[in-house]
């Protein structure tokens, strides 16, 4: 669906991402993992066309992102930054009806989209609060629910792009939270999320990308690329490799 | 959600609050007429058998429908000024002087009236005319060498744009300050009263320019009014929206420049209007564009004529520069909103 084909890019003159492939499919919740600095958020950055390739290219349902029209692209993409500069009074149900510009659905449907988007991010309750007056996570939450009611009810061939979308979570938010990202890429959405939570990208992602001082270290399922080798060459953090009791999923216990 | 009725409720205010503004404007002056009486005159144009004095008819029609409608529109026009800045830099206390438009135009001015009473003195019938086509060109100037500054590689960075607004305007202070020091004292009395602002002289030759471009602020901002919401988001986010952000930024730059430029040289420097009118709307409706456009529309004509009608009644029968007026109304009730709004919080 989304596609990238040797990507590199630049930034000030220096190489940041070199020679990256990567396909994201349909329905699938791609998570990307890696230290600080290795590039994540580039690569975001240019498969969301913020940031332009230096070569290659990125490819958005077989047509290159910069050929398509701003508004057709956004009833299919919808990308959460890391943080959000948002500081105007609005109402919580405001910002989530921020997501249903590119669409012209109605008023009436644009609401009914905004409850569904808030109760799947865990934020229905803060319908009719002042944004302002939210607390970070809170807020981190809402700005979920937004990109969410863009593509809402999310379908085959749509893609949603998350930036660290944990960063300000409770452990328990932070289970919701991609529990909901979970969900909606059941319905046949394309989702790539940046994570720095091993064991949460364990438990929720279909495939890990390892990023590694601007290259795909290892791409594949959980299994294959959470490994103790993988993990000590990119984080150089030793680590014990062992199963979640109950689900199964690979667990990482740092040394 | 906000009750509806309360948005409402703030709308038939504003109208109410305009309607009134308009009549004080119309019946108060040197010669105080009843309230009703500007209407009647009106009425009576359009054809409405309506017993009318020829005085006041002569009074309203030829002194003070021009003033008030160089008032409302001024007024207008500098609110929605305000609001499409502040949304373009996405600060709340953005003013449309940011851009160097207001600065431009007090140069281009300064440099008229100078250089005019250099040169033997303007012609009196063609010096309204040169002093205003100077300030506009003046603001568009400098408007357009700051958006220059601020491109960056096809896209305009509004903090560089931000930060060549302060200089330029800096500049065009010293000019400004060069130019009062060359002058003599009956000049810079000229040039002291033009950088107050003052509705007076309004004829109807003078006030169409200004007419036009008001039309075509309020009729283009509007069709901005989404995209100016998911812009307060941010410029990536707003992108990601689907909003066309290089050309949003063109468009509200380009109408701010034509807007204050015609204001400023229709009526000279009013400061606080485009500051303090969207701020002032927008603790009382929220930040969404769809309401704020109209609202502070509303309330910056409004503003305005009452600002005029104390200009003219104060210290009858002289008149006091407006821009004081609006300053002196304009802030303690923009204080008295923060300290509340503030207690609130």
């Amino acid at each position: 669906m989304l596609k990238c084909d040797n990507l590199h890019v630049q930034r000030g003159g220096k190489t940041i991402l070199a020679g990256i492939n990567l396909t994201l499919q349909d329905g699938e919740v791609l998570a990307v993992l890696g230290p600080n600095g290795a590039g994540k958020s580039t690569l975001l950055a240019a498969l969301s066309g913020e940031l332009l390739p230096s070569l290659g290219q990125v490819l958005f349902a077989d047509k290159p992102l910069a050929a398509w029209l701003g508004s057709e692209r956004a009833q299919r993409l919808a990308v959460l930054p890391q943080q959000s500069s948002l500081n105007f009074a609005f109402v919580v149900d405001e910002v989530v009806g921020l997501g249903r510009l590119p669409h012209a659905s109605g008023r009436q449907r644009d609401s009914e989209i905004i409850g569904l988007a808030l109760e799947a991010a865990d934020a229905a309750h803060l319908r009719g609060r002042n944004y302002v007056e939210l607390s970070g996570g809170e807020r981190q939450r809402v700005h979920l629910a937004r990109v969410l009611a863009q593509l809402w009810p999310g379908q085959g061939g749509q893609v949603l792009l998350l930036d660290e979308p944990t960063s300000m979570l409770d452990p328990l938010h932070q289970l919701a939270t991609l529990k909901a990202v979970r969900a909606f890429a059941g319905q046949g959405a394309g989702v790539l999320v940046i994570l720095h939570d091993l064991n949460l990208a364990a438990r929720f992602a279909d495939r890990i990308a390892l990023l590694h001082q601007g290259g795909l270290h290892a791409i594949g399922t959980p299994d294959e690329v959470l490994t103790e080798g993988n993990l000590q060459t990119v984080f150089n953090l030793p680590v014990i490799m062992s199963r979640h009791p109950e689900l199964g999923c690979p667990w990482v216990i740092p040394r | 959600m906000k009750p509806l009725f309360s948005i409402r409720l703030v709308f038939i205010a504003l109208a109410l609050g305009l309607l009134l503004a308009i009549s004080l404007s119309l019946s108060l002056g040197p010669v105080a007429m009843s309230l009703d009486t500007p209407w009647r005159v009106l009425l009576s144009r359009l054809g409405l058998p309506l017993l009318v004095e020829p005085q006041a008819q002569l009074i309203i029609e030829q002194i003070r429908l021009p003033r008030t409608l160089l008032g409302l529109a001024a007024g207008g026009v500098l609110a929605l000024c305000g609001v499409a800045m502040q949304g373009l830099f996405r600060n709340p206390l953005a003013d449309p002087g940011l851009i160097g438009v207001s600065s431009g135009a007090a140069l281009g001015a300064a440099l008229m009236i100078v250089l005019g009473a250099g040169l033997g003195g303007l012609a009196p019938e063609w010096s309204p005319y040169l002093l205003s086509a100077s300030a506009f060109a003046g603001g568009l100037l400098v408007t357009s060498v700051v958006y220059r500054l601020g491109r960056k590689q096809g896209r305009v960075d509004v903090a560089t744009m931000l930060l060549a607004g302060v200089a330029l305007a800096a500049l065009a202070g010293a000019l400004i300050g060069l130019l009062q020091y060359l002058a003599d004292d009956a000049t810079l009395r000229t040039l002291t009263f033009w950088n107050l602002g003052s509705l007076n002289g309004a004829s109807y030759s003078r006030l169409w320019p200004l007419l036009a471009i008001a039309l075509l602020v309020l009729v283009s901002l509007p069709r901005s009014a989404s995209a100016l919401n998911a812009l307060l988001l941010g410029e990536s986010e707003a992108r990601h929206l689907g909003v066309d952000v290089e050309r949003l930024k063109r468009r509200l730059i380009l109408l701010t420049a034509l807007g204050v430029g015609a204001a400023v040289a229709a009526c000279g420097m009013i400061g606080f209007v485009g500051l303090v009118v969207p701020h002032l709307m927008r603790l009382l409706l929220g930040p969404d564009h769809r309401t704020l456009i109209p609202a502070s529309m509303l309330a910056g004509a409004s503003l305005l004529l009452l600002a005029d009608v104390l200009a003219r009644l104060l210290v009858a029968p002289a008149e006091m520069p407006i821009g004081v007026l609006t300053a002196l109304i304009g802030a303690p009730f923009f204080l008295y909103l923060l300290v509340r709004g503030r207690s609130h919080a």
